[in-house]
């Protein structure tokens, strides 16, 4: 009896090989952009396996995290310094690659029904991988990590009532203190991934229920998938290790060559609770939502609300934009909003690293009033949209 | 005749069922409750962090137009001795010459530094500006700088203890 046999009678293998790979049909009719799923899970495995590397070393002691990182991994341990560039350039590309991710989706309508739950656990897993960030962020204990927890924490203290007992509760301390970083360290290295590794489960799990979405938007029937569509294994992969190989000699390059980019020179100077560092700003990542809170500089309370809303925003879109016409390849009015949309999010990550003062304030302010304005008109173009269909055949 | 008296057992059944349902949801409910307040518990701060309590510091050891720092409750405070070209704010001023704040920014949570020559105390990350006062008067900050509890014995200041002269500063 052959081993995979004596697996399948035991575990159903066979049948969970069809539904995940075999007979998972990827559409035909899309492009390179379907390739940065993949992608994501390869840096996700990337950064697990850096990370249980820079654990070995790493201390989480406020005395003694920053020489374990900068003295210890980066000068004793051999190679040491590759598993750390590689986790801090592989947190960056993640973004990236989670950008580009989410903008494909926004842009062909991939939220959509019958696709809301693909978004929603896409937007969770956008969401811890940011918390991620942040505490691990917090880790190597020099100063743009205390001062980027120390600022971010605050934001807590500006809730209603709770607040003030809030941030104390959240770090443990009155200030920014060992107990901060010990948590911070449990949810980074333990909580935080687990629940990245299982949310990506369900997320994969539903993308293969309701099938991908390609360039047009076209609903694929079931009859049709092995006509219109591939299988994901072998021939969509095969197509997919190619991709992989050049982001992988791209992502290297970057370790090798361009680390600096992950690597700010502020965060070499161990954490010092009495001295703010005279510029500090957060990774280009989240450049563009710390634009949106200083954007409204008028009102504190304002810029609060505006930041919380420019993240969790886009996880309504299944709400917002109910166009019956699923692809922007198929929607003028769509595209000069998206495209404005996309623009404006590079112009406010540009914004955000620039002093917040006298016309950047300003531009500011505008750049954040369109980041909304998107979200808001896409109600407005659905409608439009759904008019022109019912007048349909006129165009 | 049977099938009733079945189906009568049946609901007898269904309720018995649901009882003990019911009986171990509303356990279960106690059980993760209680779970969970003991995890909210365990972050909050420890008795030794509670107890940083008070930190006592002699005011003459700051010289007229000198700013010292000292820390409370891992929090700097800064101990200005005003000089006369500094504005004035009796409901600010500690003790008739010093403006004792904690060194937080109220926007962020930053540590403003003192710019001597402008007299001002600046932050560094988003430019928010206080006077020797420690009021607010220019950028994001929403508030002055706020002024920790103290009290006087002479010279020397205790912080972390509410005296009359702090709470005559508050209500006033
Ligand atoms: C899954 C997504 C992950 C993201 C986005 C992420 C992100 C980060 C970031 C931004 C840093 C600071 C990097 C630096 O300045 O050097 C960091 C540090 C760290 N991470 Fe992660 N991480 C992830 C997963 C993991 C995992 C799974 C582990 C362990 C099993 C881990 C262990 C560590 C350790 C020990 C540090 C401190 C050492 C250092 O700063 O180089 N990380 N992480
Ligand atoms: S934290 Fe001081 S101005 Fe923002």
């Amino acid at each position: 009896m052959r081993f995979i046999d004596w697996l399948d009678e035991r575990l159903a293998i066979r049948q969970l090989i069809k539904v995940m790979m075999t007979e998972y049909y990827v559409p035909k009719n899309i492009n390179f952009l379907w390739s940065f799923g993949v992608l994501i899970v390869l840096m996700l495995v990337i950064l697990i396996i850096s990370g249980v590397f820079l654990l070995m070393y790493y201390k989480p002691d406020a005395n003694l995290a920053f020489d374990s990182v900068n003295k210890t991994i980066m000068m004793d341990v051999a190679y040491g310094w590759i598993f750390r560039h590689v986790h801090a350039v592989g947190a960056s590309i993640m973004f990236l690659l989670l950008y580009v991710h989410m903008a494909r989706g926004i842009y062909y309508g991939s939220f959509k029904p019958p696709r809301e739950l693909v978004w929603l656990t896409g937007y969770v897993l956008f969401v811890l991988m940011s918390a991620t960030a942040f505490t691990g962020y917090l880790l190597p204990w020099g100063q743009m990590s205390y001062w980027a927890a120390q600022t971010i924490t605050t934001l807590f203290e500006k809730i209603p009532f709770i607040g003030p007992d809030l941030v104390i509760w959240i770090r443990g301390h009155f200030i920014v203190e060992d107990p901060t970083l010990t948590r911070f360290f449990a949810l980074h290295v333990v909580f935080l991934p687990l629940l990245l590794i299982i949310v990506t489960a369900v997320h994969l799990y539903a993308v293969r229920i309701v099938g991908s979405n390609n360039e047009d938007g076209e609903p694929i029937p079931k009859e049709e998938k092995k006509k219109k569509g591939i299988p994901f294994w072998p021939v969509f992969m095969s197509k997919e290790f190619f991709v992989m190989a050049v982001f992988l000699t791209f992502f290297f390059f970057l370790v090798f060559f361009h680390y600096e980019f992950a690597m700010d020179p502020i965060n070499f100077i161990p954490a010092d609770k009495l001295q703010t560092p005279p510029h500090i700003y957060p990774e280009w990542y989240f450049l563009a939502y710390y634009e949106v809170l200083r954007g409204f500089f008028f009102s504190q309370n304002l810029g609060l609300i505006a930041f919380v809303l420019s993240m969790f925003i886009a996880m309504f879109l299944p709400w917002l934009d109910r166009s019956p016409i699923v692809s922007g390849k198929h929607r003028p009015l769509f595209q000069i909003a998206f495209w404005i949309f996309v623009f404006d999010f590079v112009f406010l990550t540009i914004l955000g690293k620039l002093p917040p003062t006298g016309l950047y304030a300003w531009l500011g302010l505008i750049g954040s009033i369109i980041f909304f304005a998107f979200f808001f008109s896409l109600p407005i173009i659905s409608r439009i949209e759904r008019k022109q269909l019912e007048n349909g055949g006129k165009k | 005749m049977e099938k009733e008296e079945r189906m009568q057992e049946n609901n007898e059944n269904m309720s018995r069922r649901d009882f003990l349902l019911y009986t171990m949801g509303a356990w279960a409910t106690v059980g993760v409750g209680y779970a969970l307040y003991a995890m909210y518990k365990t972050w909050e701060p420890l008795p030794e962090v509670m107890a940083q309590a008070t930190v006592e510091f002699d005011l003459s050891t700051v010289k007229p137009g000198e700013l010292k720092v000292i820390s409370w409750r891992g929090k700097p405070v800064f101990i200005l001795h005003k000089t006369e070209d500094m504005n004035e704010c009796p409901n600010r001023t500690v003790a008739g010459h010093y403006t004792v704040v904690i060194g937080v920014c109220t926007h962020l949570g930053c540590i403003p530094n003192w710019e001597a020559d402008k007299k001002i105390w600046h932050c560094p990350c988003h430019g928010g500006e206080y006077d020797a006062c420690g009021v607010n008067i220019f950028g994001p900050p929403p508030r002055p700088l706020d002024i920790p509890p103290f009290k006087l014995k002479g010279n020397v200041i205790v912080l972390g203890e509410e005296g009359p002269e702090y709470k005559k500063m508050i209500s006033g």
